[in-house]
C-alpha cells in the first residue's frame, strides 16, 4: 500500500539554454523516510534540488506536494509548503548570533524593539528538538562547520518542514560529526519528516537511506533500495563497474631521498613540535579530527602561513617561513582545503586558473606568453580529462570535481614534484575522484612526492604508503599504509571527547 | 534523447545577450543619436573637439580607477591627488624655480608617490581602500591648500603645452589616447596587469598561486595616483595655472565611467575601452543637457538616473551569464 508521498518531481525536465541538464525525472520524498539522491557531479542533482527548492523552475513536468500539484515560483512559495533546503554554502549570517539567524524573518518584537527574551527562548526550544546544546548568543560564525549545519537543520524544523533535502551534509563533517548529524536524522524520520539526501559517500547510504534514487547525465536511472551493494551502486551511478576505488600506483618509494623534511615545526596555538619526512615517491597521508592542526601544518609547510619555530627542506634547501613563492620555486604545489575561497576564481577561465602559478616564469620581458600559456593549459586539460566546453569558460560553471582537477592541473603546470594536498577529493564525483588518484599515483611513479590530509579514512588508508595521526596540533603517531586499520587511526585520533567540544572553525 | 543536445536558444532573446554585454556602447550611440536629432549643434567639428577636450580629463583619471577597481579595491581620493599633482608641478616652477620640465615630471611624481602611499595603507597597513583613501582625499586637498595658500599658481609652460593645440588638433585629445593605449597595454598584456583580474577576482586564490598581492595592491595605487596626476596636468594645462579646489568631486565621475563601462564593484572584471565608453557617455550627457539649454542642477540629477541604469545592466548581464 503506497502512501502518498510528501513531495513528488514527476517526469521533470530542465535546460539552461543548448544544454539539456534534466530529461524526464521522477523522484519522490515519502514521510519518515530519507531518500538518497546518488549520482557524478554533473548528473543534475543540483539542478533537481533547486527546483525542489523554488530556485528552478521546471521546463516540463509536473511538482506534486501530498499529491497535488503546485508550482514553486519562489523559494518562499516552496517554503510555505514546508520543503527547506539545507545548502553546501549554508545560509547563516556569520556575525549574528544563533538566536538571530535560527528565527531569521521571524525575530518576535516587543513595542517594536527585539523582544531579547522571547528571541532566546524560541532559539533554544527550537535547536533542542534536535539536541543542539550551545549557548543561542554565540556568534554563528564561531561555531565549527558541523554545529553550523546543526543550526541550520534546527531553523528549518522550527518553520515547520516537513520536507528536508540535504545537500552533501557531510561532505565537511568528520566521522564523529556525521554520527551525531545521522542521529538527528533518526529522529526525524521517526518524526514523520521527509527526506532527501544527498551524498558521495556510498558507505553512508546503506546507514542513513531507505532508497536511492541515480542519476546518471540528467536522466533518471533507477530507484533501489539503499541496501544494494555499493559495487552495484556505482555501477548504476557511472555505467560501468569501477574495480578498484583506490588505484595502487607502480610508485617505488625511494628511503634515501627524503624529498620534504619537516623538523619541529611549531607556531603558537596551531601546532606544536611537528615533525616528519616524505621520500620520493610516497604518499603520506594525514589523518586527525577537524582541529587537530592538519591543515594549519600544511598551509605553514606551503607558505601560506608562517610559524614560529623550526624548519621545513625541501631536496636540502630550506625555505624561508610564510613565502609561498619560494615553495614554488623550490617545487612545493599546494592544493588548498577550500578550493572555491581559496583555489580559484571562479569568475575567470579554466585557461587563466591553470595559469596563475606560472604566469610571471612563463613571460616574457613581462609580457605574458598568451599562446604558450593557452597551448600548455589545453594539454593539461586533456591530459587531467577536465570536462568543459571551452577552456575560456569561466571556471566557476564546471563541476566540483573538474574544477577540482584544474587546481591540480595548475601544479603540473608549475612542474610541482612536492605536492600537498588538503582534502584533494571533497564534493567531488566517484568517476573524477579515481581520476585524481591515478593523478597522484602518476606524480609519485615520476619522483615527486605526496602529503595528502584527509578527512576521508578510507581514501586515507587506500592510498598513504605512511599515515601520520595528529591530535591537538602534535602528531600523535605513525603507521604504515599497508596494515593501519579505521581503529587504529581513530584511536590516536582521539581520546574521549564529549560532545560539545569547541571545534577550530 | 541524448545528454547534452543542443536546443534553440534560451528565452533571453540574443538581442537583450547583446544589449547587456555592451549596454554601455549601445547607450552611447542611442544618446548620439537622440542628441543630434534634439539640436544641430551637437555634431559639429567644434563641439566634438569640446567633448574630446572635456572627455580626456574625465578618461585619464578613470583608467587609473580601473587598475584599483579591476584589483577589487576602490580610489576616493584621485580628483584631491589630481589637483596635489598639478599644485606640486606649480609650486615646482613658480615658487622652487625648477626648470619647466621637472616641474612637469615633479607632478606626475608627486602623483605616483601618493598612490603608492595609498597602496602601502591598504597592503600593509591592512586599512580597506576605501577608508585609506577616503584619507588621503582630505589630506591631499589639504596639502593642496597649504601649498597653494588657497590661490591658483601658474603653471610651467610645459605643463601649459599640454592643455594647448598642435596645429588644429588639441593635445589633452593626443595626450587621452596615449594614455588610453598605455592603459590597456598594461591591463591586457603583461604579467601585472593580468595579475591584478586574479587578485580582485580571489586574492586569497591568487596568493596561495605564489602572486605577489600585496606588491600588486601597491603598483595597483601607484598607477591610480599616476594617471590622476596626468589628468591633473591636463587640468591645469588647460587654464594656465593649479587651482587649489580643482577636480573636486571628479573621483565621482572616474568611478561612475569605470562602472558605466562594465567593471564590478567586487573585482576581477573590466577593461580600458569600456571605461573609456563610460567616461564618454558621462560627458556626451552634460555636453548634450549644456547646448539644450537644461541646468546643471538638472543635469545632476540626469547623471545619477544614468549611473543607476547602468549597474542596472551590470546586474542584467550578470543574470543572464550565471542561469
Amino acid at each position: 500500500m503506497a502512501q502518498t508521498p510528501l513531495l513528488t518531481l514527476d517526469r521533470v525536465s530542465k535546460s539552461f539554454g543548448p544544454v539539456q541538464v534534466i530529461t524526464d525525472v521522477t523522484v519522490d520524498v515519502h514521510a519518515g523516510k530519507v531518500q538518497v539522491l546518488l549520482g557524478e557531479n554533473g548528473a543534475g542533482k543540483s539542478t533537481l534540488i533547486k527546483m525542489m527548492s523554488g530556485i528552478h523552475q521546471p521546463d516540463g513536468g509536473r511538482i506534486l506536494v501530498d499529491g497535488a500539484e503546485v508550482s514553486l515560483p519562489t523559494v518562499t512559495a516552496a517554503e510555505r509548503l514546508g520543503i527547506a533546503t539545507i545548502h553546501q554554502e549554508l545560509n547563516l549570517v556569520g556575525s549574528l548570533s544563533v538566536a538571530e539567524n535560527v528565527m531569521m524573518g521571524r525575530i518576535p518584537t516587543r513595542f517594536g524593539l527585539v523582544d531579547r527574551k522571547t528571541l532566546r527562548r524560541q532559539a533554544e526550544a527550537a535547536l533542542a528538538v534536535i539536541g543542539l546544546d550551545v549557548d543561542v548568543d554565540t556568534p554563528v560564525g564561531e561555531l565549527g562547520i558541523a554545529r553550523q549545519q546543526l543550526v541550520e537543520i534546527a531553523k528549518a524544523l522550527s518553520v515547520e518542514a516537513r520536507i528536508l533535502i540535504l545537500d552533501e551534509p557531510t561532505a565537511a563533517l568528520t566521522r564523529h560529526e556525521t554520527e551525531a548529524l545521522f542521529r538527528v536524522v533518526a529522529d526525524l524520520r521517526a518524526r514523520g519528516v521527509g527526506m532527501l539526501f544527498i551524498s558521495h559517500h556510498l558507505d553512508e547510504i546503506a546507514e542513513i537511506g531507505d532508497t536511492v534514487a541515480v542519476l546518471r547525465d540528467g536522466h533518471f536511472v533507477a530507484e533501489v533500495p539503499a541496501s544494494t551493494p555499493e559495487d552495484e551502486l556505482v555501477r548504476l551511478m557511472v555505467g560501468r563497474s569501477i574495480e578498484e576505488q583506490y588505484p595502487t600506483g607502480s610508485a617505488v618509494v625511494d628511503r634515501a631521498d627524503p624529498v620534504l623534511r619537516v623538523e619541529h615545526l611549531t607556531a603558537a596555538g596551531r601546532f606544536q613540535d611537528v615533525s616528519f619526512d616524505v621520500h620520493a615517491g610516497e604518499i603520506v597521508g594525514i589523518s586527525g579530527l577537524v582541529g587537530a592542526g592538519r591543515t594549519e601544518l600544511v598551509r605553514a609547510i606551503a607558505g601560506a602561513d608562517g610559524y614560529d619555530s623550526g624548519t621545513v627542506t625541501v631536496r636540502g634547501r630550506k625555505l624561508g617561513k610564510g613565502s609561498v613563492a619560494g615553495a614554488i620555486r623550490a617545487g612545493i604545489g599546494h592544493v588548498p582545503e577550500d578550493r572555491k575561497g581559496q583555489g580559484l576564481v571562479l569568475g575567470a577561465s579554466v585557461n587563466d586558473n591553470l595559469g596563475y602559478a606560472t604566469l610571471a616564469s612563463s613571460a616574457r620581458g613581462g609580457l605574458v606568453d598568451f599562446a604558450g600559456q593557452k597551448q600548455r593549459a589545453e594539454q593539461v586539460a586533456a591530459r587531467l580529462r577536465i570536462r568543459m566546453h571551452d577552456i575560456e569558460q569561466p571556471i566557476g560553471s564546471l563541476s566540483g570535481g573538474n574544477q577540482q582537477k584544474a587546481v591540480f592541473g595548475r601544479w603540473i603546470l608549475a612542474g610541482s614534484s612536492v605536492l600537498l594536498l588538503d582534502e584533494p577529493t571533497r564534493g567531488v564525483d566517484v568517476g573524477a575522484k579515481v581520476e585524481i588518484y591515478e593523478l597522484v599515483n602518476a606524480i609519485t611513479e615520476a619522483g615527486g612526492a605526496v602529503v595528502m590530509v584527509s578527512s576521508e579514512l578510507p581514501e586515507v588508508l587506500g592510498m598513504s604508503d605512511r599515515i601520520l595521526v595528529m591530535r591537538d596540533g602534535r602528531i600523535a603517531g605513525e603507521l604504515d599504509g599497508a596494515d593501519a586499520t579505521e581503529d587504529a587511526v581513530m584511536t590516536l585520533a582521539a581520546r574521549d571527547v564529549p560532545d560539545t567540544e569547541a571545534d577550530a572553525a | 534523447m541524448s545528454s547534452t543536445t543542443v536546443k534553440a536558444p534560451n528565452r533571453s532573446s540574443s538581442f537583450t545577450k547583446f544589449l547587456a554585454n555592451n549596454g554601455a556602447l549601445v547607450g552611447l550611440v542611442v544618446l548620439c543619436i537622440a542628441l543630434f536629432i534634439a539640436t544641430p549643434d551637437f555634431l559639429t567639428g567644434r563641439n566634438i573637439l569640446n567633448i574630446g577636450i572635456q572627455v580626456s580629463t574625465v578618461a585619464v583619471l578613470a583608467f587609473g580607477v580601473t587598475f584599483v577597481i579591476v584589483a577589487g579595491g576602490i580610489d576616493l581620493s584621485v580628483g584631491s591627488v589630481a589637483a596635489l599633482s598639478a599644485m606640486v608641478s606649480a609650486w615646482f616652477f613658480a615658487t622652487a624655480g625648477l626648470p619647466g620640465w621637472l616641474a612637469l615630471v615633479g607632478g606626475l611624481v608627486a602623483g605616483l608617490v601618493t598612490g603608492v602611499v595609498n597602496g602601502l595603507a591598504s597592503a600593509y597597513g591592512k586599512l580597506p581602500s576605501f577608508i585609506a583613501t577616503l584619507a588621503m582625499l582630505s589630506v591631499a586637498r589639504g596639502l593642496t591648500l597649504v601649498l597653494s595658500d588657497g590661490k591658483p599658481v601658474p603653471t610651467s609652460p610645459q605643463v601649459s603645452f599640454l592643455g594647448g593645440d598642435i596645429g588644429p588638433v588639441p593635445v589633452p585629445i593626443i595626450v587621452l589616447v596615449v594614455a588610453a593605449l598605455i592603459a590597456s597595454f598594461i591591463l591586457n598584456r603583461t604579467v601585472i596587469g593580468r595579475s591584478m583580474y586574479a587578485v580582485g577576482g580571489n586574492a586569497e586564490a591568487a596568493r596561495l598561486s605564489g602572486l605577489p598581492v600585496k606588491r600588486i595592491v601597491v603598483v595597483v595605487f601607484g598607477l591610480s595616483g599616476l594617471f590622476a596626476a596626468l589628468a591633473g596636468l591636463l587640468l591645469a594645462g588647460r587654464l594656465d595655472s593649479a587651482q587649489p579646489q580643482a577636480a573636486s568631486g571628479y573621483e565621482l565621475d572616474a568611478i561612475a565611467s569605470v562602472v558605466i563601462g562594465g567593471a564590478s564593484l567586487a573585482g576581477g572584471v573590466g577593461r580600458i575601452s569600456g571605461t573609456f565608453i563610460g567616461a564618454l557617455v558621462l560627458v556626451v550627457i552634460r555636453n548634450g543637457l549644456n547646448l539644450l539649454n537644461v541646468s546643471s542642477f538638472w543635469q545632476q540629477v540626469v547623471i545619477g538616473l544614468v549611473i543607476a541604469v547602468a549597474v542596472g545592466f551590470d546586474v542584467l548581464r550578470r543574470k543572464t551569464r550565471s542561469s
